[in-house]
């Protein structure tokens, strides 16, 4: 299993005809967790395109282990927050196009899309069809289709959004373990402060739009069981919420006046 | 004190996320299968008996206007009624030039319709996905669409070496732009994401044209081939009406040169039934083709 690779982001300018979108500098290293956060439509989405190939950038370079994005051989897999399987093929059967295009033999995809999607917990519903599914077990699809590809870099775009809180934890945990045993680069998106703390090495604040990187919050001892229920989390968490102009007055906050 | 386990575990983190969550239950097709395989029969039954209710009632209708020679305003007295055209059909049926002019349209029709809705959903995928190729021919099927297939009779005659290609060419014209239309509306329809989600697991453009692109738009394909479908039988029948040897248009079109008009009307019966069928089948493919679709879903 290819281990995750390193991003570096230079200069990267995005735009929308005359619209700045982004211009970012950042470095990921091999297999690290960064999750950007930012305020709604600053183009963080539109930076996750960038580095999937979709988008073309209009200055500065977008490199995957030194090699430019958008050529043909995809290292970055995307997870979409929308529904992005396809509704006409069935759980396994949306996993096996993507073994198909990693080029697994049509005799051994059904083997592993079974153990992909056992993987994600969905052992029972193999053939249901996306239709048939729950939310949070159609993003669990979506990731098993995108581990399925081998990615050396997970983008993932506010893919658990939609769920409800326990649905949620639930997936960032199996997010977790499933990064532990690929150790592929995640670049994560989220709204969420919370989420950001517990699953990111480096947390990546943007400005609004057009997105620049305006700090970099490193988390110390990442991923620990129960670190939410530390004070240092609440501080962390305090001081985010503060400089996206969301926290109470310094008064009300964990630490006191 | 009660203590409440599962609230307790949800609170902790747990070491292992996928033993940890739980159980999905067994799916939903699973458990309805058995029971629409038993009520299939008594569903199907009754449905049979509402689609012959209303044509019994039409039946019924036709047979007392024409009983009676009901003359009001519309003058039924010459029409003949079903007793009269049972007797022609039967005598139709008996007799092999009946099932050869059948034949003829509905080879006709599939030649047609099946050449019209594989160029129409080449094509019309090629104009939805190509600026160049929309540039290039949007503007000359634009000019083509409202040219009544029938007025291509004279040059259809004049071009083809026989009378065959040309009602088969006629029917391919009309049938043609209702599938390329939709194919191309389906194209500009299709959710930008499944396309996307292809490219970046490193669909080249092929697999996503046959994996993403056609079978997402298959419910906007199959709507332009019902519509198709009919147009086709419009135009074969009046085509062979005009210009054909053996067919189902030509042997109505005869049984009104010899004034029957018994005949007539057993003609118009049989393209209503032909057309029936092939639009059930249609209908019934498409389907099956869009079975995902949440309406589609029982
Ligand atoms: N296809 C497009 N054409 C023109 N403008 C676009 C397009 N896509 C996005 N934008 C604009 O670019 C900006 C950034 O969009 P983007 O989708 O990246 O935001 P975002 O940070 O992901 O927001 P959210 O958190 O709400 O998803 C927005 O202001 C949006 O209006
Ligand atoms: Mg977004």
């Amino acid at each position: 299993m290819s281990a995750g690779a390193r991003i570096r982001l230079e200069g990267l300018k995005l735009a929308f005809g005359d619209m700045s979108a982004a211009e970012v500098d950042l470095e990921v290293r091999p297999g690290e967790i960064v999750v950007l956060l930012g305020p709604s439509g600053c183009g963080k989405s539109t930076i996750l395109r960038a580095l999937a190939g979709l988008l073309t950038p209009t200055a500065g370079r977008a490199e995957v282990d030194g090699e430019p994005v958008g050529g043909t051989d995809t290292v970055c897999a995307m997870v979409f927050q929308e529904d992005a399987l396809l509704p006409w093929r069935s759980a396994a059967r949306n996993v096996e196009y993507a073994l198909k295009l990693r080029g697994v033999p049509r005799g051994q995809r059904r083997q592993e899309a079974a153990e992909l999607l056992a993987q994600v917990g969905l052992e029972d519903f193999f053939d249901h069809l996306p239709g048939q599914l729950s939310g949070g077990m159609r993003q669990r699809v979506q990731l098993a289709r995108t581990l399925a590809t081998r990615p050396r870099v997970m983008l993932m775009d506010e893919p658990f959004g939609a769920l409800d809180a326990q649905t949620r934890s639930e997936m960032q945990q199996l997010l977790i373990s499933v990064w532990r045993q690929y150790g592929t680069t995640i670049l994560f998106v989220t709204h969420d402060v919370d989420e950001a703390l517990l699953l990111g090495d480096r947390v990546v604040l943007l400005s609004p739009r057009p997105a620049v990187v305006r700090e970099i919050v490193d988390i110390p001892g990442p991923r620990r069981p129960g670190a939410q229920f530390e004070p240092e989390f609440a501080r962390r968490r305090y001081e985010i919420l503060a400089w996206l102009g969301d926290a109470p007055p310094a008064e009300l906050s964990p630490e006191g006046a | 004190m009660t203590t409440t386990p599962v609230s307790q575990q949800s609170l902790k983190p747990t070491a292992d996320p996928v033993a940890g969550t739980p159980r999905p239950r067994p799916g939903p097709r699973t458990g309805l299968r058995p029971l629409t395989a038993l009520g299939a029969w008594p569903r199907r039954l009754a449905a049979g008996t509402r689609a012959a209710l209303p044509l019994a009632a039409a039946l019924l209708i036709w047979y007392l206007l024409t009983a009676n020679d009901v003359v009001l305003w519309l003058r039924f007295d010459k029409v003949p009624g079903p007793v009269e055209v049972f007797h022609t059909l039967k005598g139709q049926l008996t007799s092999g030039g009946y099932y050869q002019d059948l034949l003829a349209s509905l080879r006709r029709i599939l030649l047609g319709f099946g050449l019209a809705a594989l160029s129409g959903v080449a094509i019309g995928m090629a104009i939805g996905r190509s600026r160049v190729v929309h540039a290039l021919v949007r503007p000359l099927i634009e000019v083509a669409r409202p040219i009544p297939a029938i007025a291509l009779v004279p040059l259809a005659i004049l071009m083809f070496p026989s009378g065959e290609q040309g009602i088969v060419f006629i029917t391919f014209f009309a049938a043609f732009f209702p599938v390329a239309v939709s194919t191309i509306h389906a194209m500009k329809t299709l959710p930008k994401v499944w396309e996307e989600a292809a490219r970046t697991m490193g669909a080249r453009r092929l697999s996503v044209l046959a994996h993403v692109v056609l079978p997402g738009a298959m419910p906007g394909i199959f709507s332009g081939l019902s519509v198709s479908m009919g147009v086709a039988w419009i135009c074969v029948i009046s085509a062979e009406m005009i210009s054909g040897q053996f067919g189902i248009g030509y042997y109505t079109w005869q049984s009104y040169g010899l004034l029957d008009y018994s005949g007539v009307i057993v003609g118009m019966l049989s393209i209503g039934i032909l057309g029936w069928g092939t639009a059930w089948l249609v209908e019934r493919l498409g389907s099956r083709v869009n079975r995902w679709l949440p309406r589609n879903a029982r």
